[in-house]
């Protein structure tokens, strides 16, 4: 993937943003890979976990946006657990998150579910799911 | 010993054969889960955003109730609840700052600074009652019955809400051995099931539960005991569509550790509300001769 870096991206609003929210130094990730390896969601992802860190240290907003990566994350925090850097990338995947959310943007649309899905999913589903996928 | 319990919202509905077995079990035991007045649904995830503190209000306001009906220490089944209500409590206890600002929002209850302990019913059965005890009250043991135990995510990340091992935890296991069972390692026991995805994405958490039982199954297991009804649920249904045509999936019987210890102790199977349960399980408890 060609890329183009500038100072205007890494030091924009939203690596600002995202760092604010996350709490997270995005800095101290070296790329080892850890969280992408432990991620039980990876295999359906597009980018792995650890490339969207990246991404965002880079302040490559865009590139982001068209990846499904951070709406793929359960929250599992399996690579809060275990990076050896003692980054929480799961905060850093709600960063990304939210701040398409509180653009009133949901990810999952609640009222196109099928109602008896809705029927059969237990409360603990559908109150965890739409805490992190709507606005 | 009374013990205050906070229900959350599924142990109410879709998980009462959880409610009901813990509240018999621990009857057995001379515990009786007292049930806080008042309670209200804990937000089930813990707001990893750090300037969203509006979702840590559902679950402080529980904590401050308990406070205030003077108890300082309150019990919770459902591993979500657990781990949403103790991470919130951390902030409050933790965090001065956004102790105030949350406080500024709640003016139905005393002020609360994360005095309360939140604890989840296996920390309660190890540390407080005891494997000696437990095993002490089992009249029908679980004699070669192989229980592969599975864990999950909240009640062991992250390490400050762990309840055991982050990596390596035997809560589970050491309950299924003191209860007479044989407890089966296999390596998926603290592999996430896809959690909440499911209202989305079907296909990728039946894809973990194939992972999963199918681990535990070539592992030796008979079942699996699990303590979070979404997990439950994630691989319940998960198994009633891997289970349909030649794929050769045989699945797991699912069983909450709390109906195993109502069993193990000879208590009626109707306390156990295995209606809740599958057909497989249903099948599988009267194969064992554990239910009649």
């Amino acid at each position: 993937m060609r890329i183009e870096l500038s100072s205007r991206k890494l030091r924009s609003e939203f690596v600002r943003k995202v760092v604010e929210i996350s709490g997270q130094d995005l800095m101290l990730c070296y790329q080892c890979g850890k969280c992408s390896a432990g991620c039980p969601m990876g295999s359906a992802m597009d980018i792995l976990p650890n490339q969207v860190l990246r991404l965002v240290q880079l302040g490559l907003e865009e590139d982001l946006a068209q990846t499904k990566t951070v709406w793929l994350c359960a929250s599992c925090l399996t690579c809060t657990a275990r990076c050896p850097k003692g980054v929480d990338l799961s905060r850093v995947m709600e960063a990304i998150r939210v701040l398409t959310l509180r653009k009133n943007r949901n990810y999952v649309e609640p009222s196109r579910m099928p109602p008896d899905a809705i029927a059969d999913l237990p409360q603990i589903a559908l109150v965890s799911g739409f805490r992190k996928l709507t606005s | 010993m009374d013990l205050a319990y906070y229900p959350g919202c599924t142990l109410k509905t879709r998980a009462r054969n959880f409610e009901q077995s813990a509240l018999a079990a621990l009857a057995a035991l001379g515990v009786n889960l007292v049930e806080m007045p008042r309670w209200n649904c804990c937000g089930t995830v813990y707001s990893l955003a750090e300037d969203d503190l509006v979702h840590h209000i559902a679950p402080v306001r529980n904590l401050a109730l308990v406070k205030q009906a003077g108890q300082g220490k309150v019990v919770t089944l459902c591993a979500f609840c657990y781990n949403t209500l103790h991470r919130a409590n951390l902030v409050m206890r933790d965090s001065p700052e956004k102790r105030t600002a949350i406080t500024s929002f709640m003016d139905d209850v005393p002020a609360y600074a994360g005095e309360v302990q939140v604890a989840h019913l296996l920390q309660v059965l190890r540390d407080d009652i005891g494997w000696d005890k437990i095993t002490a009250r089992v009249r029908k043991p679980l004699k070669d019955v192989k229980i592969a135990a599975y864990y999950g995510c909240t009640l062991l990340r992250p390490q400050s809400a762990a309840i055991d091992s982050v990596e390596r935890p035997t809560v589970l296991q050491d309950l299924v051995r003191a209860l007479g069972g044989t407890a089966v390692d296999f390596p998926f026991a603290t592999e996430c099931c896809g959690a909440f995805q499911v209202v989305n994405n079907r296909d990728i958490v039946n894809e973990r539960a194939k992972m999963i039982i199918g681990s535990a199954v070539r592992n030796g297991a008979g079942a699996l005991a699990v303590s979070c009804p979404l997990c439950e649920y994630n691989l319940r249904q998960a198994q009633a569509t891997l289970g349909q045509g030649n794929s050769g999936f045989t699945g797991l019987p699912l069983v909450y550790f709390t109906q195993l210890m109502a069993l193990a102790f000879g208590l009626d199977p109707a306390t156990c509300g295995f209606d809740q349960n599958s057909p497989q399980t249903q099948t599988w408890l009267r194969q064992q001769g554990l239910v009649s």
